[in-house]
């Protein structure tokens, strides 16, 4: 498993849905993001808060039924979840490649089942539960130079979430 | 109320056999109906053990079962109606929202044997669709009613005030309910589908041992049922030895208290003439027993209909169909499939 580049802590799902909104800032068109994480971890709801810094007027709700949800913002984003899919990362074919093509910001969740099946350029997110009920650590991995190229960024967009101590770069 | 639209012979008359068509997630289903009431055949082909096994519906394994199943399930159809292809008045088939591959294959086919046969086809919104599962086996309803649409992909508070108008109370800011039962069913290791196998574990629980909470009960209609997961996960994680049928039946308890809470209150603020459900959520014998126990209370008609019109089939199908050709006529041939498409409310 890849180390984690950023570590960062939230203590409530709204402060999760903060913590996405100023990722959102530093999105661009074709970017992918992937969200890993146990049930309950807030995958949704940071797709939630992201999209509401996009200006997502609607209201993002889980793509598991219908696998993959897309909606108007100031730049297309692309929702999907790939929980059902977890055992079929070899059969899978999700498109991905093209959505990221159509200029959109893509984010899938419980993506690193299927890492196999994507480009390696994204900004992976692992959140974990932590002690409290509420509380989550965020890692955050960048792979590829699309992702890597902007971490002092993401950095500093986070600060007042980061745990000290985090890796340099 | 339906609009005045006057239709062309032979649409207009009475006793229209229309065949409808559901392919939306993993039920291929085919049935004939008369007028919205009369249900001659109604066959559904389910998918559930060709996705068991991956602990919920993969859209490729079930567009490839639809193409396979479709045409023998709509021959199917025909032969228990007791009526030949010539004697299809009109084909009605989902177009949304649903599965985008799953869509196409009851599409097209509806399209194609329209085209062939020259009857009108009719486009129909899966979501409209359940809401006239009930008009099946009670057609003169008195309206207004509350519909609580719960399914493993809609969580939905309806005001039905007339046919084809609706109003839309409330629906789920997250997860969907079957989708939360399929999930926490997936965790405590009970297996696919979820609803089934919570509910006949939670009869064996107390329903009282873990107070999960309910999510904005108090407040408008809608639902979220991610922090009653989460809760779930957070629960076992402090307590690794509480019996899971506990556990199921607290969950279980905790999302039909949300339901039947805020349909209850839904019913009384609009006047409702009754409260219905509808959706494959709508089998879960816990929500049955609440929501009749409410409408008892309040003294309103409660329609719970049969398990077999909760579930995805094409009955529901045709009978929406049958009441969309009257007031809008036939829909033209280019009609695409549309996964996110809603209900079409006022």
């Amino acid at each position: 498993m890849k180390s984690p580049v950023l570590r960062a802590k939230t203590n409530s799902v709204d402060d999760t849905r903060r913590l996405a909104a100023c990722v959102a800032e530093l999105a661009r068109p074709g970017d992918l993001i992937l969200l890993a994480g146990e049930l309950g971890a807030g995958k949704t709801a940071f797709v939630q808060g992201f999209g509401a810094a996009l200006g997502v007027p609607d209201r993002i709700t889980s793509p598991t039924f219908t696998l993959a949800a897309h909606y108007e913002g100031r730049v297309p984003l692309h929702h999907l979840d790939v929980y059902r899919l977890e055992q079929l990362a070899e059969v899978l074919d999700t498109g991905i490649p093209e959505l990221l093509d159509e200029g959109g910001v893509t984010l899938v969740e419980w993506g690193d089942a299927i890492l196999p099946a994507l480009p390696p350029d994204y900004l992976e997110i692992r959140l974990l539960f932590g002690l409290a009920d509420d509380d989550r650590t965020l890692d955050l991995v960048p792979v590829g130079h699309r992702w890597t190229s902007r971490i002092r960024a993401i950095r500093t967009a986070l600060a007042p979430w980061l745990e000290e101590g985090g890796v340099p770069c | 109320m339906v609009k005045d639209v006057v239709l062309p012979e032979p649409i207009a008359r009475e006793g229209l056999r229309i065949l409808g068509i559901e392919t939306s997630c993993d039920e291929t289903a085919a049935a004939v109906v008369v007028d919205a009431r009369d249900v001659l055949s109604s066959v559904v082909s389910s998918q559930v053990e060709l996705h068991a096994p991956y602990g919920g519906v993969v859209p490729e394994i079930a567009s490839r079962a639809h193409v396979e199943f479709l045409i023998p399930v709509v021959a199917r159809a025909l032969l228990e109606a007791g009526i030949d292809d010539d004697q299809v008045d009109a084909v009605g088939a989902t177009v949304g929202p649903g599965l985008i591959g799953s869509l196409l294959v009851g599409v097209s086919a509806a399209k194609a044997l329209a085209l062939v046969w020259g009857v009108p086809f009719v486009g129909v919104n899966h979501l409209e669709a359940h809401l006239y599962a009930a008009f099946l086996e009670e057609p003169d309803l008195e309206l207004p009613i509350v519909v609580l649409l719960v399914s493993g992909g809609h969580t939905l508070l309806v005001l039905m005030e007339g046919h084809g108008q609706y109003r839309l109370l409330g629906s789920t800011i997250d997860d969907a309910a079957g989708e939360a039962f399929d999930k926490v069913s997936r965790y405590l290791g009970l297996g696919y589908p979820g609803g089934p196998a919570i509910d006949n574990i939670a009869l064996e629980g107390d329903p009282r041992a873990v107070e999960f909470p309910r999510a904005i009960l108090d407040e408008g209609y809608d639902f979220s049922f991610s922090g009653l997961k989460t809760a779930v996960v957070n629960y076992v994680r402090k307590n690794p030895g509480v019996p899971i049928p506990d556990l199921a039946a607290s969950f279980q308890e905790a999302v039909v208290d949300v339901l039947a809470t805020k349909a209850r209150r839904a019913a009384r603020e609009f006047n409702a003439k009754g409260l219905c459900l509808a959706g494959g959520v709508a089998a879960n014998s816990r929500l049955r027993e609440r929501i009749l126990d409410v409408c008892v209370e309040d003294g309103l008609r409660v329609f719970l209909p049969g398990r077999s019109m909760c579930t995805d089939n094409a009955a529901m199908v045709a009978a929406a169909a049958w009441w969309r050709l009257r007031s809008d006529g036939p829909s033209p041939l280019d009609v695409g499939a549309y996964p996110n498409l809603r209900l079409p409310v006022a």
